[in-house]
């Protein structure tokens, strides 16, 4: 805010109101210039581990030697580069593995193979165990689905190749 | 002696004006009427926060924060001699401390104490109860138990629904994508730090202004000609009174502490399911309720944020009550602020009612 010029309490001229309005731009920029040159470096320091895990090598195919014995009507849960992730061996031997992360507020859902269904504990959120399409509750998208490759020896989980 | 006592007295007394103290005290007095019951929960929400200091400091001695947090709280809880008893009256305490700042919060707003002159009471006493929450929320996660992860989760998850800065400042908080050793490594230095360096300030400034305009009248006996108002002297009559009720807090928080100690759950394991019957304490449960029954009705995003604007309205209608009762008596406005608090109170022990029966 700037103060009306007062005639009274100022010499004649506008030389010495544009001189004060300089100096106060000039503290108030240079007072900006000191805060970001403070923030950033504290930003930065805070979002480091971010970064790291960021510039971590993207996971694009997680190998299971032991989910090769899965029983069907069961689910095994395991991670897929930072998040958890679900692989379901369902009784008529389709299998089908997703990311385990509610799209709601991002809990880690579970398979209720009496139900034969994904089921949320914290918000109620019902999702399909085949498509992993959102049935009832909350969530607002389907949950992301990840391709399944059987072999022999293991199951082989990767990154879809065409994005649904 | 005694001799030696007087000219030290009267030598702090020349250069710290003890005099002046000491006539502050004397002619310090209490309203007394009706409803001086509701004077007293202020000063029980301090003692549990003096509590949560004490029994906070304790537990320093042994908690490690980081990737060892679980193990530490274990051995606080099982292999340390009354480790158990110090975190209970910690988690005890800190429930009753929120549920006393509430009775606290709502006995000022039925008996209008926000009115002109007390506005910053009110405003600094908000600030107060925001801090505690914010305390709640992130000593809840330290011993780093299933509940622990899932709530913080959860709670990262809300803000981080937010447009443009919402998922960096989430991330921020969390300092990692998933809630890990990061995540409590700086939730305890919110805890154990930052958070009581602005507490405890806060705290001074609002108990200086109860000093400074004493105990408000409810409208009930402003009504009154002076003459009839009764008052007792703070001191020794009400302070007896507070420290009764101290004495009858404590024990209700030692009774809570050692005959039902608090859990400690299984270790986060960020692959497990959330578990079934998993819910929010009880001081968030309206809140986690209302959210859940608008994400029913509303599909998608929207009933979010439905659900985060009405808590926002809410928030700040609660806040400005100052400015829009000012110092009415009993015109409109003070009964439509009533009215509102009524509203207010009802919603949220109804909404936290349902949400208990809907587990």
């Amino acid at each position: 805010m700037m103060n009306a010029p007062n005639p009274q309490n100022q010499p004649p001229g506008q030389g010495f109101a544009n001189r004060r309005t300089f100096v106060r731009v000039a503290a108030g920029g240079i007072g900006l210039c000191y805060a970001a040159a403070l923030g950033y470096p504290v930003y930065r320091y805070l979002e480091s581990p971010i970064e790291k895990a960021e510039g971590l090598v993207i996971v694009n195919e997680v190998t299971l030697p032991e989910a090769r014995k899965l029983g069907p009507g069961t689910a095994l849960m395991f991670k897929f580069g930072s998040r958890p992730a679900m692989l379901i061996h369902h009784a008529n031997d389709q299998w089908v593995a997703l990311i385990a992360v509610c799209k709601h507020l991002g809990c880690t859902v579970q398979y209720q193979a009496e139900k034969d269904r994904i089921y949320c504990a914290c918000h109620g959120g019902v999702y399909n165990s085949y498509t992993g399409a959102n049935i009832s509750g909350p969530p607002p998208k389907p949950l992301d689905r990840l391709d399944v490759k059987l072999s022999e020896a293991a199951v082989v989980v990767s990154r879809p190749s065409q994005p649904a | 002696m005694k001799n030696l006592i007087h000219s030290a007295y009267w030598w702090t007394d020349e250069r710290l004006d003890l005099g002046g103290l000491e006539a502050f005290v004397k002619h310090k007095t209490v309203p007394q009427h009706a409803h001086s019951f509701w004077y007293y929960w202020g000063g029980l929400s301090l003692l549990f926060f003096l509590v949560q200091i004490f029994t906070g400091v304790l537990l320093l001695v042994y908690y490690r924060p980081g990737p060892d947090a679980y193990e530490s709280v274990r051995q606080i809880t099982f292999n340390t001699s009354f480790g158990w008893l110090i975190r209970s009256a910690h988690s005890w305490a800190a429930n009753l401390m929120i549920a006393t700042v509430s009775i606290h919060m709502f006995s000022v707003y039925f008996m209008k104490a926000y009115r002109k002159p007390r506005e910053f009471g009110w405003w600094t006493g908000l600030g107060l109860l925001g801090l505690a929450m914010v305390f709640g929320f992130s000593g809840y996660l330290l011993p780093m138990d299933q509940l622990a992860f899932f709530a913080t989760k959860v709670g990262l998850d809300i803000p981080s629904q937010l447009p443009v800065l919402g998922p960096k400042l989430a991330a921020l908080v969390r300092g990692s994508l998933e809630v890990n050793e990061y995540t409590v490594q700086r939730f305890f230095a919110l805890h154990a730090v930052i958070l009581p360096l602005l507490f405890v300030p806060l705290l001074g400034l609002h108990l200086w202004l109860v000093q400074k305009h004493g105990n408000a009248l409810p409208p009930s006996e402003e009504r009154k000609p002076a003459a009839q108002r009764k008052s007792i002297p703070f001191f020794p009559n009400f302070l007896m009174k507070d420290l009764a009720m101290w004495l009858i807090a404590i024990n209700v928080l030692a009774v809570l502490a050692s005959l039902y100690p608090w859990d400690l759950g299984a270790q986060a394991d960020p692959i497990q399911p959330a578990p079934v019957g998993i819910h929010p304490e009880w001081y968030f449960m309206s809140a986690f309720q209302v959210l859940k029954v608008l994400g029913d009705w509303i599909p998608g995003k929207a009933g979010e944020f439905v659900g985060l604007g009405l808590f926002t309205v809410a928030i700040i209608g609660w806040m400005l009550v100052p400015l829009y009762d000012a110092n009415s008596q009993a015109g409109r406005r003070a009964r439509n602020a009533t009215y509102f608090g009524l509203l207010l109170l009802i919603a949220s022990i109804a909404t936290t009612l349902w949400g208990y029966l809907a587990i």
